[in-house]
C-alpha cells in the first residue's frame, strides 16, 4: 500500500512538472522589444518596435513542446526621424493601417541545444508582414526563469521565458516596394527580437 | 540700406543655424525628434531602448540653414537692389 501511495506520488509529480505553461508576452514594464536595421549603400536606418504581445505555450524543460504566436503592432515602429517615420507607415511603404500586425506564427523548435537553463534551437513557423505570409525557421535562444516574475516588481508569483532571436528577411518577399530605392533602403532587413515572457502561478 | 540689412540677416541666420546645429548635438545625420538611451532589465537582461522626446536637428536643418543665408546673401547683390541704393 505505501509502495503503491510512493509510486503515485511520483507519478503526480512527474505529471505536474510535464503540464505546459502559457507564457504572456504583453509587457507592462515596456521592456520587450524588436530592433530593426536596414543598411543601404546611400543610408542607413535603425528603429524599434514596443508593441508586443501574443503568448507561447510548452514545457519549458523540453523546448521541443513549444507552440505560439508573437504579434508586433505595426504602429509601435518607430524611426527617430519624423519624416522617415510617416513614410514608413505610409500606403508606399509598410501601410500600418490596412496591416495593423506583424505576425510570427510558431509552429515547431527543432535543433535544440540545452545549456542549464537556456537552450539554443531552430524554430520554425510563419512570418506576416504587411499582409504577406513566408514560412522562416530562425535561430533562437530560449532562457526560462523558474520564480523570477516576482523579482520583476509585482505581487504575482511565476516564471519567464526569455526569447531573443536575431534574423534577416527580405523586404521584396513582402511586397515592401520591391526592388525599388535600394541605394537608399537596404533590401535586406536585420531583426533582432529580445521579449520575455509570464507565467504566473495558478493559486 | 535694405542691401546692408539683408546681408547683416544672412551672416546672422548663418551664424545661428551652425550655433544651434553644434551646440543640439552637431548631427551628422537626419534630424531626430526623439533620442533614445538604452537600459538593461536586471532579471532577464534584455536591452531596452527608453524615448525622450528632444529636437536634434540634422545635415537638412543645416543644409536649408545655409542655402538660405547664402541665397540671402546673394540677393542683396541683385543690381536693382544696388542702383536703387536701397
Amino acid at each position: 500500500m505505501k509502495k503503491t501511495l510512493v509510486l503515485l506520488a511520483i507519478a503526480t509529480s512527474t505529471l505536474a512538472q510535464a503540464e505546459p505553461l502559457t507564457f504572456d508576452f504583453k509587457d507592462p514594464k515596456g521592456v520587450n522589444n524588436v530592433v530593426f536595421k536596414l543598411d543601404a549603400p546611400l543610408e542607413s536606418i535603425n528603429g524599434t518596435a514596443s508593441g508586443i504581445s501574443g503568448t507561447v505555450t510548452g514545457d519549458p524543460d523540453k523546448l521541443e513542446t513549444i507552440t505560439g504566436r508573437i504579434v508586433v503592432a505595426a504602429e509601435t515602429l518607430h524611426v527617430p526621424n519624423p519624416v522617415m517615420k510617416e513614410h514608413m507607415h505610409g500606403e508606399k511603404w509598410l501601410d500600418t493601417k490596412a496591416n495593423a500586425e506583424i505576425v510570427f506564427d510558431l509552429k515547431s523548435v527543432s535543433n535544440v541545444k540545452r545549456d542549464g537553463n537556456s537552450g539554443t534551437a531552430d524554430v520554425s513557423g510563419t512570418f506576416t508582414l504587411k499582409g504577406i505570409s513566408k514560412d522562416v525557421t530562425v535561430p533562437v535562444t530560449i532562457t526560462y526563469l523558474p520564480g523570477k516574475l516576482k523579482a520583476r516588481g509585482g505581487d504575482v508569483d511565476g516564471d519567464l521565458l526569455v526569447i531573443r532571436s536575431n534574423f534577416t528577411i527580405n523586404r521584396s518577399d513582402f511586397q515592401i516596394q520591391a526592388g525599388q530605392s535600394a541605394d537608399k533602403v537596404a533590401e535586406n532587413i536585420e531583426v533582432s527580437l529580445s521579449i520575455a515572457g509570464a507565467s504566473p502561478k495558478k493559486s | 540700406m535694405l542691401t546692408k540689412g539683408m546681408r547683416i540677416c544672412s551672416v546672422v541666420c548663418l551664424a545661428g543655424v551652425l550655433v544651434a546645429w553644434f551646440t543640439l548635438g552637431a548631427n551628422l545625420g537626419w534630424t531626430k525628434t526623439s533620442i533614445a538611451t538604452q537600459h538593461v532589465d536586471e532579471i532577464t537582461g534584455i536591452e531596452f531602448p527608453v524615448f525622450e522626446n528632444r529636437f536634434v536637428p540634422g545635415v537638412e536643418f543645416l543644409a536649408l540653414g545655409i542655402g538660405g543665408a547664402i541665397a540671402l546673401a546673394a540677393l542683396s547683390f541683385l543690381p536693382n537692389l544696388k542702383k536703387n541704393n536701397l
